[in-house]
């Protein structure tokens, strides 16, 4: 098993932002979640990539407590975070070399990493550029070749087509069906589209808790449409 | 395929935050102002460097905690507050490398940026050289001190950085807290505790201060117990950098 999730929860002050979420993933799989703003999507994947930790509950990667042993299983993961964060200032070669170093690659394997990443994301002649300049579809792309780097198992995107253009988010679309092949892949998305185009398995959060966890398909059959699906399975901030 | 993690995820780091100083205006604006102002306070300030008809830099060395308990926070400021404020720091936590290797790169990268500074004022040596013969190995020493407590100060700011999202909130702490751990020392200070806590316990804050660490050195001596201090002042705060950046996780 790729990734086991179990009882997760996690509080800011008093509100409750993730309530006991537990699911399995295994290679091949592309999870997509899905529910409206607040409803624990990217507390979730923060907790389990170990930027956050959890108040209760575990996450293992190939049985690796991401709590216990955060920098072992974070050798496991590629995240995305949302928004995709780089400096600016960098070149997506100069950014792309500096992550695979911090992972503690050689100046060598860096080098056939970024080489490697650079291709998978189709980052072209972008590569030598400041990232300032780049548009939005390539700036995600550094992102998702920075999450690539080091060929993990698990990958873990946050919003990874928001706010591209329909071409962009095609080929990002492309992209994650084919990294998806061989690894395991959990997306969140507020596309609804998407979830139907790219994954084979959508877990619905609302509230900090899941309250679907089925193939696209599976939920249209019961519902009609993935857009009634959601509508009747989530309440989220403005219906509650 | 990998090397020691910590020590190669502290080096990328230092490479990157050295770069992002140098390609942008931040280190050439703090260099060129350390400088204006250190030769401002030098050579104007009475009694000037030429006032004291003497060949050595004991004026000179005296104005830089003053000097770089402004202009230090400045350089350490952006180290945390604008990775939290850019979102990045999200990125730099999900990668497996040990928080310290994060501190301590970006803490040296600001620490070579402040060395720089002080290397740009070695004409100031030479021209000494030029008119006297000054204690060349004292003026060695007083470069060692200063760049010792160049740290200190960095570390501070480096801390009050990993406290708060906000550069300039980052800024007004570390140079109140810096004044404080500096004024320790000053004859005021010291007869304001002494009247209030007694003589002997306002000594032994007094120990605490940097200037009072700083002032022997700066006229050549040598001593241990000033340079575990600022060793220790430097290990600190670098340790509680990495508890601010660590407790992030907690949410």
């Amino acid at each position: 098993m790729l990734l086991q999730v179990d009882g997760l929860r996690k509080t800011f002050g008093r509100r409750v932002a993730v309530d006991g979420i537990g699911f399995v993933l295994d290679v091949g799989e592309i999870v997509g979640f899905l529910g409206p703003n607040g409803a624990g999507k990217t507390t979730t994947m923060r907790m389990i990539a170990g930027y956050l930790e959890p108040d209760e509950g575990v996450a293992k990667i190939f049985n690796i407590d991401v709590t216990r042993e955060r920098r072992r299983a974070q050798e496991r993961i590629g995240y995305l975070p949302e928004g995709a964060p780089l400096y600016g200032e960098m070149t997506p070669w100069s950014f792309l070399r500096f992550v695979a170093e911090t992972r503690g690659m050689t100046r060598e394997a860096a080098r056939h990493a970024v080489r490697r990443a650079a291709q998978d994301a189709r980052l072209g002649d972008s590569i030598d550029r400041p990232i300032e300049t780049l548009s939005k579809g390539y700036r995600r792309r550094v992102g998702f070749a920075a999450a690539l780097l080091h060929d993990p198992m698990l990958l873990i995107l946050d919003e990874p087509t928001d706010g591209l253009d329909p071409n962009q988010r095609h080929a990002v679309r492309d992209l994650i069906k084919k990294l998806g092949e061989e690894r395991g892949l959990i997306i969140s998305t507020h596309s609804l589209e998407e979830v139907e185009a790219v994954c084979t398995r959508a877990i619905v959060i609302d509230q900090g808790r899941i309250v679907a966890d089925k193939t696209p398909q599976a939920l249209i059959d019961e519902h009609g449409t993935l857009e009634r699906a959601f509508t009747a399975l989530t309440r989220g901030e403005e219906r509650a | 395929m990998k090397k020691r993690p910590g020590l190669s995820s502290m080096l990328a780091i230092y490479r990157r935050e050295l770069l992002s100083y140098v390609t942008t205006p931040t280190a050439y604006v703090f260099v060129a102002v350390f400088l204006f102002s250190i030769g401002l306070f030098t050579f104007q300030i009475r009694p000037s460097f030429f006032d004291a008809r003497a060949a050595d830099l004991s004026g000179f060395f005296g104005y830089h905690p003053w000097i770089f308990m402004v202009f230090l926070p400045a350089i350490a400021m952006r180290m945390w507050a604008e990775e939290t404020r850019s979102g990045a720091l999200e990125l730099l936590l999900t990668l497996p490398a040990p928080t310290w290797s994060l501190v301590l790169g970006k803490y040296l990268a600001a620490w070579t940026v402040a060395a720089a500074a002080l290397l740009m004022t070695i004409p100031l040596w030479i021209t000494v050289n030029v008119l006297g013969s000054p204690d060349n190995a004292a003026i060695f020493t007083a470069y060692l001190a200063s760049l010792l407590m160049a740290g200190a100060y960095i570390a501070i700011g480096s801390v009050m950085s990993a406290l708060t999202p906000a550069q300039i909130v980052a800024f007004v702490l570390a140079v109140l807290v810096s004044f404080l751990v500096t004024v320790l020392g000053l004859p005021l200070v010291l007869d304001f505790f002494s009247g209030v806590v007694g003589g002997a316990v306002a000594e032994t804050i007094a120990r605490f201060s940097i200037l009072h660490h700083f002032d022997a050195a700066q006229r050549g001596v040598v001593e241990f117990r000033s340079v575990f201090y600022f060793a220790s002042l430097i290990a600190l705060c670098l340790g509680f950098t990495v508890l601010a950046v660590d407790a992030r996780r907690g949410g």
